[in-house]
């Protein structure tokens, strides 16, 4: 199987803090991915490690056989090869939902405009936004916001989404507009890899289920391994902790 | 104190006057908006995130102290002596400034000390994640000032610079010292021929607000142009794989 990206001993430290500790994890081509694990235990650091808005204490991340954390790398060049999708969905105010498409595309990938709006117009109708191209986004709701923020990220066409907690700041009947648009995408064959607290998502979606704990991954299978058949007692722990809640 | 003598000042020195209001808008204009862009030239080079190259370092630091000595000079004395202190430095150079050309330069390279703040505060305060969501999308820092964060820093702090092109028409009026004729220099012209001190600046008074009331009202009406229309237009007809449940009633109905 393809790898898309692979990371090897990943170390991410915050001053003597260390967050991520020695973490080795990768993802296929075609794969979705979900990390379970408790707040603070380094989700949101490693994902924002793997597209480097925070720069690795050590180790490397392999993508297309090269390490890109080489000093020589173009790390621009690479983010654009992952969409990022986040929880505070992050679209930019001063463009309206179809500039928010066209704007990585026209400016970093040079495309045309005319391309990068029809590129915009089908990753829009994707997540089912092409109705409210003209819409700013404080005028949007929150689900609303975060299905044009995935539709920007496809817009890039990227190898790989990555997803923090994409639904969490969103009211509960909000939740499922946007978790309908990442099955259909998770169904379309794109590689995800998503941070989530949806254990119902998870288990219906991913290919693979990591439970990441203090900063290093304590275990990961099939889905219903995890939920069914956890080895590790600390997964059992926290599986019993969320789902009780739910 | 009589009517009359208002009438008389008016009928006979108005064109003194006018033109002096006139010498005071221009340079107010010209020097607010040279003054911004020096602003946002030089608040956005001081919030450039730190480097880690040595060399990058050095230079940064180099600037960036340059750059506040600019600030704290400007901003911490008056633009009286500041004037002053230009123009006849210049001249015992030997330099002979044009009276307006001087005029403009101090008042913008005082406007542009003080939007530089202005605009290191706006771009501090806009949401990291609007940073971060267009790195994500591949932009480097000069893509990412240019896309995303400056559009909307000039935006927010369209009042500030308003307020700072108010400050200007008042303030021209010290460059009466170098002799630039403003309205306070015409002022004083007039005063200073017919005595009548309290008339001419009462009516000058008059003359300085309606220009500060004038502007503030374009400038507010600028402001809800860039703000674009409140509603949006929902373009109907398109296909959803996603529907709410009031885009469905719309639908149905
Ligand atoms: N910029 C930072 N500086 C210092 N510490 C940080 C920074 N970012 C994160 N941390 C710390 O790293 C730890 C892991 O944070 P992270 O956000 O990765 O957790 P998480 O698993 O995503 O949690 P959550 O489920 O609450 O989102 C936390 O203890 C946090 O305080
Ligand atoms: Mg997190």
């Amino acid at each position: 199987m393809e790898k898309v990206i692979d990371i090897q001993h990943l170390r991410k430290s915050f001053g003597s803090n260390e967050i991520l500790k020695d973490i080795d994890f990768s993802v296929n081509k075609g794969e979705v991915v979900c990390i379970i694990g408790s707040s603070g235990s380094g989700k949101s650091t490693l994902l924002r490690c793997i597209n480097l808005l925070e720069k690795p204490t050590d180790g490397a991340i392999i993508y297309k056989g090269e390490n890109i954390l080489d000093n020589k790398h173009d790390i621009y060049a690479y983010r654009t090869k992952l969409g990022m999708v986040f929880q505070q969905f992050n679209l930019f105010n001063n463009h309206n939902v179809l500039s928010n498409c066209t704007v990585g595309q026209i400016k970093v990938l040079k495309r045309s405009k005319a391309e990068a709006e029809k590129v915009a117009m089908k990753y829009l109708s994707v997540v089912g936004m092409d109705n409210y191209i003209n819409a700013k986004p404080k005028q949007l709701s929150g689900g609303q916001k975060q299905r044009v923020a995935i539709a920007r990220a496809l817009s890039m066409e990227p190898d790989v989404l990555l997803f923090d907690e994409p639904t969490s700041a969103l009211d509960p009947e909000m939740v499922g507009e946007v978790l309908a648009v990442m099955k259909d995408l998770a169904k379309s064959g794109l590689t995800m890899l998503v941070v989530t607290h949806e254990m119902g998502f998870a288990s219906e979606v991913a290919n693979r289920v990591v439970f990441m704990d203090k900063g290093v991954i304590a275990e990961e299978g099939r889905p219903e391994q995890i939920f069914n058949n956890p080895t590790q007692e600390r997964t059992k722990e926290f599986l019993k902790r969320v789902l009780n809640k739910q | 104190m009589t009517w009359q003598w208002f009438i008389n000042i008016i009928t006979k020195y108005w064109p003194m006057l006018v033109r002096g209001a006139g010498v005071t808008l221009f340079i107010s204009i010209i020097s607010t908006i040279i003054g911004s862009i020096i602003g946002l030239i030089i608040g956005t080079i001081r919030t450039i995130p730190k480097q880690d190259r040595i060399v990058r370092k050095a230079i940064l630091t180099v600037i960036n102290a340059i750059l506040t000595a600019y600030v704290e000079f400007f901003r911490g004395t008056p633009m009286i002596v500041q004037a002053s202190v230009i123009f006849y430095g210049a001249a015992m150079i030997g330099i002979n400034m044009d009276r307006t050309v001087a005029a403009i330069f101090i008042v913008s390279i005082n406007t542009g000390a003080y939007v530089a703040e202005i605009v290191r505060g706006g771009i501090i305060s806009i949401d990291k994640g609007q940073f971060e969501a267009a790195h994500a999308i591949g932009m480097n820092h000069v893509k990412t000032m240019l896309n995303v964060v400056l559009p909307q820093v000039v935006r927010n702090i369209l009042p500030a610079i308003g307020n700072e092109f108010v400050i200007n028409i008042k303030d021209t009026s010290v460059l009466n010292v170098i002799s630039v004729s403003e309205l306070f220099f015409q002022a004083k012209t007039v005063a200073g021929n017919n005595f009548r001190y309290f008339e001419t600046y009462l009516i000058v008074s008059i003359m300085y607000l309606i220009m500060t009331l004038v502007v503030t009202r374009i400038l507010r009406m600028i402001e809800r142009k860039m703000d674009g229309p409140e509603n949006f237009i929902v373009i109907p007809g398109n296909q959803m794989q996603v529907e709410r449940p009031e885009d469905q009633l719309r639908r149905q109905k």
